[in-house]
């Protein structure tokens, strides 16, 4: 009890939980999304694609600030995320491969434009985030994407799911793929910047893309896993940031990360359904049956 | 305007990178119809598919719809989706896949209401899936797979369905089941489009036919069309393919 009520007497804790707690609903949320579509590999290469942008915003604002963070990150993923669907139809070239040549470019020019920035930027700062650092900008920003990403995409969902569903058949019944599309790449940009300042661009994709895909091999429905991907999400960031206050040697980011792991695990372990122990387990009783019919079959013979 | 004739397609041209697939293509089929699209490969039934579900663009032509012209997606057409296409993973039931049905009549904000979940309820019946209707849908044979997009286009009010190639890979009850389907939704005066390429079943599954070869062949009641001197100009000649670039498509 003591240590949860020194925890919280501490500022600088609320406003990490508070955050944590936006930034993992948030981006729990998006996984669904982000699964379904198959993006998760475009989101990785999205959160690379922010450096440069970053690269500028030091150079231009004079420091590493939330709001040069927000900008110049969102202008460079979304060049790169755009240029590869343009990439992509004016060339034989697929997406994938398109979208890994301009990432790495532009992960290039961001790593020679840090040279040029006069003051040394803490790169490790970026690339691990620093929720215990995070300032009142970002709390704002975070709720601002908040506010932007779930309203936004619920307005869009049933599009959204008979787009996920059949691409193919969502245009044939009229949705406007393409730029359903962009919108989920907009939601993914934003949702990245404000975590950016949580777990960093390494472990941004695993706050994405983990508390859906545990959900996904629970349940068989739709809503459910949109919405316990987003509990997971909060529950995940709040549980990890008690435990790296807990354990001092455990940086933020990285404990946020190994909670939904865990969780993971657990689930594809140990799910009623789809989990690994239920599917051997079923195995032996279809094995079982299959047996005892042919036993069967064959007494009736005789 | 003959009522009668609910779906009429004329001077119908398709191109991919300007050759032609389908070439100055023109029928008309009634409602109540389950229509057989056949020819070699190549011939154009998918791209004919494609063209009125409103995912290819049009060179030339029109497609009437009771007296009306089909330009782009209109829900009275259902497009239903080559099995393999589709992610079988996908967290929903057959319950929840029939709703998606429901999304393109409510619009994107409208409320789901009690007319709606009566339309799904009724959509399932008629497919006879109630007793499967809360499983997922991998878990279901590939002829209940088939009735639950059919169901889904029921639950969409659709009147023309169309559907490519659906009795590929099922075994013989499951085509049996899926014909004796048809025959449900054809009195119920829908019009089916099937794309199909197993000659054999032609007469049992079809009252037309369709035939293509890249141009039109033949169509009509399948006794008057369906002959061996029309399936043999359909199978035989060479596929339209433009002019000869000199190099394969």
């Amino acid at each position: 009890m003591n240590f949860f009520r020194e925890l919280l007497s501490h500022e600088f804790m609320q406003r990490a939980l508070v955050g944590g707690a936006l930034i993992g609903f948030t981006n729990g949320f998006l996984g669904t999304f982000i699964i379904l579509r198959r993006m998760s590999l475009m989101a990785d290469a999205l959160s690379h694609s922010m450096l440069p942008g970053l690269a500028l915003g030091v150079l231009v604002a004079g420091g590493l600030s939330a709001s040069g963070l927000f900008l110049g990150g969102i202008t460079a993923a979304f060049l790169v995320a755009l240029g590869a669907m343009l990439l992509a139809r004016t060339s034989r070239l697929k997406e994938d491969a398109s979208l890994a040549i301009l990432y790495t470019v532009a992960f290039s020019v961001g790593v020679v434009l840090l040279q040029f920035v006069p003051t040394p930027v803490d790169l490790k700062h970026w690339l691990f985030g620093d929720i215990l650092g995070i300032g009142d900008a970002d709390l704002w920003i975070a709720y601002g994407v908040t506010l932007a990403v779930v309203p936004g995409l619920l307005l869009v969902l049933r599009p959204l799911v008979l787009t996920l569903f059949d691409p193919m058949v969502a245009r044939s019944q009229g949705v406007k793929v393409d730029a359903l599309h962009v919108a989920l790449i907009a939601a993914c940009v934003l949702a990245m910047i404000s975590s950016a300042q949580a777990v960093g661009v390494i472990l941004m994709l695993g706050l994405l893309v983990t508390p859906a895909a545990t959900l996904y091999l629970l349940t068989d429905d739709f809503s459910t896993m949109l919405w316990g991907g987003a509990a997971l999400g909060t529950a995940g960031s709040v549980l990890g940031l008690v435990l790296s206050y807990r354990f001092e040697k455990m940086p933020s980011g990285a404990a946020i990360v190994l909670v939904l792991g865990a969780c993971f695990l657990a689930a594809w372990a140990f799910g009623p359904r789809y989990g690994l122990l239920a599917k051997m387990r079923k195995r032996r009783h279809f094995h079982e049956e299959s047996l005892s019919r042919w036993d069967h079959g064959h007494d009736h013979k005789h | 305007m003959k009522h009668n004739h609910a779906l009429k397609i004329a001077d119908l041209t398709v191109s991919y990178r300007r050759i032609p697939a389908l070439h100055h293509i023109g029928f008309e089929v009634s409602c109540g119809q389950c229509v057989g699209l056949l020819g070699p490969n190549g011939a154009g039934k998918t791209t004919l598919l494609k063209t009125l579900a409103g995912l290819l663009a049009r060179e030339t032509g029109t497609i009437h719809f009771h007296g009306r012209e089909v330009r782009g997606a209109t829900p009275d057409i259902a497009y239903l989706p080559q099995r393999g296409q589709i992610d079988w993973d996908f967290p929903t039931t057959v319950r929840g896949l029939v709703e998606m049905g429901r999304y393109l009549r409510l619009g994107w904000w409208r409320k789901y209401g009690a007319a709606d979940d009566a339309a799904v309820g009724a959509a399932i019946a008629a497919m006879s899936l109630e007793p499967l209707q809360d499983r997922q849908i991998s878990a279901l044979s590939g002829g209940q797979q088939q009735r639950a997009f059919l169901a889904r286009a029921l639950a969409q009010e659709a009147h023309v369905l169309l559907l490519d190639e659906p009795f590929t890979g099922l075994d013989k009850p499951n085509q049996d089941t899926l014909r004796s389907t048809f025959r449900t939704l054809r009195q119920a005066g829908k019009l089916l489009l099937v794309s199909h390429h197993d000659l054999a079943t032609v007469p049992v599954i079809f009252d037309q036919v369709v035939l293509l070869n890249g141009e039109m062949i033949a169509a009509g009641p399948t006794a008057q069309v369906f002959t061996e001197d029309n399936i043999q100009r359909a199978y035989s000649t060479r596929v339209f393919a433009g002019v000869d670039h000199g190099h394969a498509i």
